[in-house]
């Protein structure tokens, strides 16, 4: 009888129920009614006594042992009835809620289902099937149509239309071919890939992120750090009370209908629930959110600070245009690349680029090479000094760039980068980059007004002309040029001054410093940089900017549904108190108030799951 | 002083984060504990000189959680 299974112990518990209530209703309190009363309460009550018994050998005082102090008090004085229906209430209850709690958690635990579960590696020639931990870096992993990726890796062979939805989000495929980065977790839905594993079993992306949701899911926030220090004394509290009162009224009935009330469970859970579905919710569309405390801050962010490159645009900053003095065009492009080989400057790929457009690869490399930051750098090419970059490189070399200066305000006014190219005594030609815009900026920037951030600054080390260009294009509040990674943290310390709470958002790249230093940080196109998703609160995994307004009002969502939690599970406790004290409330009608309160507490919380999906906001 | 995260079956009632913790609190050695509600995890501060993870295993075994793994 003890072992039976949790199921059919309630089915058991219910025909007794029924039983009971019948026989009650038909017989009266006979002796067989009363024996199966007690039968159905020792069908129901069993585990319950027995996990009372265990926690009081730790002299612990739960849920089960108040439950069953007041059932045997129940018996003791002759209420059957009641002692049946308190047990079968409070075990049909717990059962009814592990099962919806379990939806709140569902997101993810679906997201921990898409964890790879075979591997394919060719060793020796040998094309073997391995458990994804066995893999090793350098291995060789085979991915056929339709095979989930086993490991973070470079495409050696073969290209393939990817899925990435288990780590950015999104459901339309992506292209990926030889060169290209695939990362664990990922569906290669067409194609045959040859990769070699750069990171296998718990470094991968995917391994992370699982690992930060699984961490993030449990940060409290603080309301629910309150609500647990007010249910610590709630509970000690009310059993004083029954005892006191039973001591001056000798009212049975009232003392144990108190105990039965004591724990204020659909408290105790309110705030987790909330929190599990709604992190769970951007877990889903690739929105990582470290956690409760988090999740309350950023649906309170007033003013956010965007970083440009990479953030605002694209990353990928295109030459727009060759000026070229004295020398021709093509002659200024070459040496420009010849000094850029080895920088790793965004503005030196765009040239490099535009170089190999005209001529092919150039194989050429400069003789000596000195990057100044923030200014540029200066090179020897066929015994020849040559330099590149912006105004303080030429000035400090005293080159005269007088003449150059309207040309370059014009283009700067366009929101592009002039980058100069010089010998040591004039300036050779003047080479223009721009970045994109990314598409969803605009949508991005004019949600976030209508959900009412109230101001949106730029900071970027571009130049003050271009950075008001693409300031003034998307309608930004204000932007700050021309700063070193350690300005955008004194920007940002002189900001958190003014207006206290303040999100900033980079792609992790070189603005860490800022991510971290910010109220709160968010990093977009998280996935596959480290730095970024350790640093950042909160991480689009994809570069999709416009989701940030999408984890805002998440963050709305989630922080009200956790409210509505609490006040209703505290109006709940208040009314139960003042219902017992007054007696309408008996021993089975405050189990059942405080069963359903518990369950419609999860039963709020699980709407959440949905939250963004009607209203496409993702 | 080691650190350990002990996997529990689902943790579903209120009460058992109490529970659990309190248990622990009692217990010598342990320097901290909190359960982790929604991953149904325990993670507990000990040292291993006064009580060893199997130990702290079996007793919240015997509370009547199942710890189904630990790292």
């Amino acid at each position: 009888m003890p072992n039976i299974s949790k199921k059919r112990r309630l089915i058991l518990a219910s025909i007794l129920m029924v039983a009971s209530f019948l026989l009650h209703k038909i017989i009266g309190y006979e002796m067989i009614t009363i024996l199966v009363m007690i039968t159905s309460t020792l069908v129901a009550g069993l585990p319950i006594f027995k996990k009372a018994i265990m926690a009081l050998r730790y002299r612990i005082v739960g849920i089960d042992a108040l439950v069953t102090i007041a059932v045997v008090g129940a018996m003791l004085i002759g209420e059957y009835w009641e002692a049946a229906a308190v047990t079968f209430l409070f075990m049909f209850g717990d059962y009814l809620e592990s099962r919806t709690i379990e939806k709140t958690r569902s997101s993810i635990k679906s997201l921990l289902d898409l964890a790879p579960d075979t591997a394919r590696v060719r060793r020796d020639g040998v094309e073997i099937d391995i458990s994804p931990e066995e893999v090793v870096q350098g291995d060789y992993v085979i991915v056929k149509p339709g095979e989930k990726i086993s490991v973070d890796g470079t495409i050696l062979e073969g290209s393939a239309y990817i899925n990435q939805s288990a780590i950015t989000g999104e459901s339309l495929p992506v292209n990926r071919e030889i060169g290209e980065t695939v990362f664990s977790g990922t569906i290669a839905e067409s194609g045959y890939l040859i990769i070699r594993a750069d990171k296998v079993g718990e470094d991968t992306t995917f391994a992370r992120i699982l690992e930060m949701v699984e961490e993030a899911q449990d940060k409290k926030a603080n309301t629910q750090k309150f609500l647990e220090k007010f249910s610590r004394y709630y509970t000690p509290a009310i059993i004083v009370l029954a005892v006191i009162l039973y001591l001056f009224t000798k009212d049975t009935v009232l003392a144990l209908t108190l105990l039965v009330i004591a724990c204020p469970g659909a408290l105790v859970i309110s705030a987790p629930v909330s929190i599990v579905a709604g992190i769970g919710n951007g877990a889903k569309h690739g929105v990582l959110v470290k956690g409760g405390e988090i999740m309350e801050k950023l649906g309170s962010i007033k003013v956010i600070a965007f970083d440009k490159t990479g953030t605002l645009t694209i990353g990928k900053p295109s030459v727009k245009n060759i000026k070229a003095y004295e020398i021709d065009e093509n002659e200024l492009i070459k040496i420009a690349a010849i000094g850029e080989s080895y920088s790793e400057h965004p503005l030196a790929r765009a040239i490099l680029q535009k170089a190999e457009e005209k001529f092919g690869t150039i194989s050429e490399m400069p003789e000596e090479m000195e990057i100044t930051t923030g200014q540029g750098l200066q090179f020897k090419w066929k015994g020849k000094t040559y330099f590149i970059g912006n105004r303080k490189l030429f000035r400090e070399q005293n080159i005269q760039i007088d003449m150059q200066e309207e040309y370059l305000q014009s283009e700067e006014e366009k929101g592009q980068t002039a980058v100069m190219v010089g010998d040591t005594e004039r300036v050779l030609g003047i080479i223009s980059i721009a970045d994109i815009v990314r598409e969803d900026t605009e949508k991005l920037i004019s949600n976030l007004k209508s959900q009412g951030i109230k101001k949106m600054v730029m900071l970027t080390g571009d130049n003050t002309r271009a950075a008001k260009a693409i300031s003034e294009e998307l309608g930004l509040d204000a932007y700050y040029a021309e700063l070193l990674p350690e300005d955008k943290v004194r920007v940002l310390g002189e900001l958190q001054v003014k207006y206290s709470k303040i999100a900033m958002v980079g792609d992790g790249v070189n603005d860490a410093p800022a991510l971290a230093s910010a109220d709160l940080g968010i990093a977009i196109g998280g996935a596959g940089t480290d730095i970024a998703m350790e640093t950042a609160d909160v991480v689009l995994m994809s570069a999709e900017v416009k989701k940030i307004s999408y984890a805002i009002g998440l963050s709305r969502a989630t922080v009200r549904n956790m409210k509505q939690n609490i006040y209703f599970a505290l109006l709940v406790a208040a009314l139960l108190l003042a219902g017992v004290l007054v007696k309408t409330v008996n021993l089975s009608f405050g189990m059942l108030i405080h069963e359903l309160s518990v369950l419609l507490v999860i039963i709020n919380a699980v709407r959440l799951i949905k939250y963004g999906e009607k209203e496409k906001l993702i | 002083m080691t650190t350990k995260t002990y996997q529990l079956e689902t943790v579903t009632c209120p009460s058992c984060i109490n529970k659990i913790e309190g248990m622990l609190k009692k217990t010598k050695g342990i320097e901290k504990s909190e359960v982790l509600f929604n991953s149904s995890r325990v993670r507990v501060s000990f040292e291993e000189s006064t009580i060893e993870s199997e130990e702290i295993k079996k007793k919240i075994n015997q509370l009547g959680y199942k710890v189904l793994g630990e790292k």
